[in-house]
């Protein structure tokens, strides 16, 4: 096979790969906002099935919660999904994978904020709305840039997890050239894509980094 | 009326769990008045402001900002507070300088103090802005309106945080220990944009530790001890005679300093 033939196939799966991260991130950072307010609700039993779920989506492995979701519906209750499912399933998976992990970033963050920027904003007059969009979360955002930065390069990497359902991303497209072609080159060569994608994601991150560094508290 | 108070507390209790902080304590500050409360430590000075401002609820008692009424006691002996849109009413009438200041260290200078004029009361930006100028003006700030507060000193960051409270225009000032905060140099500057308020006649109430300023800026003096104020009058009767033996041996522990 020609180098060219070689990058163009890893490149189609660069797309998907590219896809997934994108999905995640837009599915998963809004939804782990839910997540922390659930886990901090002063409701007893939200703020317990809020833990219960984020204590199985970070103590089983991402992996098997993807086959969970993809082959769960025909083998538990014996429904025929379709051939889209297993992209639902993956970016469903996903997104409620990282939320958990987000969400307890963005309670982190949160609870860090101390107790007088509330009494200030309350003095003011505030609204609670107002205080957390305006006071509380510009703040936080700051805060748990650094942890988040970790996550979303995690996230890069941990797409090649899609394999499993046999969504051709990028890590699946290097393992079926590599059989085919009885070479580790592919492997190589998506090892040093994954590195590049998360070097821009890195010098992107640095850069949000250095924007918010105008304060610090 | 001239004589119309502007804070009216009366009977105020409040207890944490079982431990009560003010027992039946009622107050009451007159427009342009300065009213100083002093006392030692857990003597329940800071709970009196924050039940004042809002920040924690009255257990039983009648709290009123002029005309408007904030609370008082229900059937069962026990204080019903008005709506929220009474509360933010009367968030309106007072403003809280804090002792760690608490500005909003994301937002410049400027930001922190016209943000609430404009976004909470939603006056008109060119009146906000001229406001807010002329404050930093009066506080000594001019040229720093486009800082951040970590790049102040600790009392050029108290005296922004004056200005915030009194860019929404409130009937009324209350400090809580607004230079325990700061280092003895930094405490002067502090203490004069306070004296020149109240030579505005500003109506405040300031709890402090600072006597001497106590003395020569409020008119009125409170003395709080076991959640009670077990003595109160002019400042300088206060200070030079004090009439109540706790009071005696607060003040002479500060003249030994």
């Amino acid at each position: 096979m020609e180098f060219a033939t070689m990058m163009e196939l890893l490149g189609s799966g660069l797309v998907f790969t590219v896809q997934i991260f994108v999905i995640t991130l837009v599915g998963s950072l809004p939804l782990g906002v839910l997540v922390a307010f659930g886990r901090m609700s002063r409701f007893k039993p939200i703020a317990l099935i809020t833990r219960f779920y984020i204590s199985v989506m970070r103590g089983t492995p991402l992996m098997l919660q993807l086959m969970a979701l993809a082959f769960g519906p025909y083998y538990l209750f014996g429904l025929q999904m379709g051939n889209d499912w297993k992209y639902w399933a993956c970016s469903i998976g996903f997104i409620i994978n990282y939320a958990a992990y987000f969400g307890e970033i963005y309670r982190g963050g949160i609870q860090s904020i101390p107790q007088g920027q509330y009494e200030a904003a309350a003095v003011l007059g505030y609204s609670r709305a107002q205080t957390f969009m305006k006071i509380i979360l510009p703040q936080v955002i700051k805060r748990i840039l650094p942890a988040m930065s970790n996550e979303i390069i995690t996230l890069v990497k941990d797409t090649s997890l899609a394999f499993v359902l046999g969504v051709m991303e990028m890590f699946s497209q290097s393992k079926a050239i590599a059989s085919s072609q009885a070479s580790l080159l592919p492997y190589v060569l998506a090892g040093a894509i994954y590195w590049v994608f998360n070097f821009i994601v890195e010098i992107i991150l640095t850069r949000i980094e250095k924007k918010l560094n105008y304060y610090h508290d | 009326m001239t004589d119309q108070s502007l804070v009216l507390l009366e009977h105020a209790k409040k207890s944490f769990g079982d431990t009560p902080v003010l027992k039946d304590l009622s107050l009451s500050v007159h427009k342009g008045e300065v009213v100083a409360v002093i006392g030692p430590s857990g003597g329940g000075k800071s709970t009196l402001l924050r039940c004042c401002t809002l920040l924690e609820t009255l257990d039983a008692g009648r709290l009123a900002f002029g005309d408007l009424l904030v609370c008082e006691d229900g059937p069962d002996g026990r204080a019903v507070y008005g709506s929220k849109a009474v509360q933010k009413q009367a968030k309106e009438r007072f403003g809280l300088v804090f002792q760690n200041f608490n500005l909003f260290p994301h937002y410049t200078v400027l930001k922190n103090i016209t943000d609430a004029p404009l976004h909470v009361q939603k006056r008109p930006k060119d009146e906000v802005m001229t406001h807010a100028r002329a404050l930093l003006d009066k506080m000594g700030l001019a040229g720093k309106e486009n800082m951040v507060p970590c790049e102040l000193s600790g009392g050029q960051q108290q005296r922004v945080a004056i200005a915030r409270a009194l860019a929404l225009n409130p009937d009324v000032l209350f400090f809580d220990e607004p230079t325990s905060a700061l280092d003895p140099e930094l405490t002067q500057d502090v203490l004069k944009v306070i004296r020149d308020l109240a030579a505005e006649h500003m109506t405040m109430v300031i709890v402090t530790h600072e006597m001497n300023f106590a003395r020569d800026v409020a008119d009125h003096i409170v003395f709080m001890d076991g959640g009670i104020i077990v003595e109160e009058g002019p400042a300088a009767d206060l200070i030079n005679n004090p009439k109540h033996e706790r009071t005696r041996a607060f003040l002479s522990k500060y003249e030994q300093d």
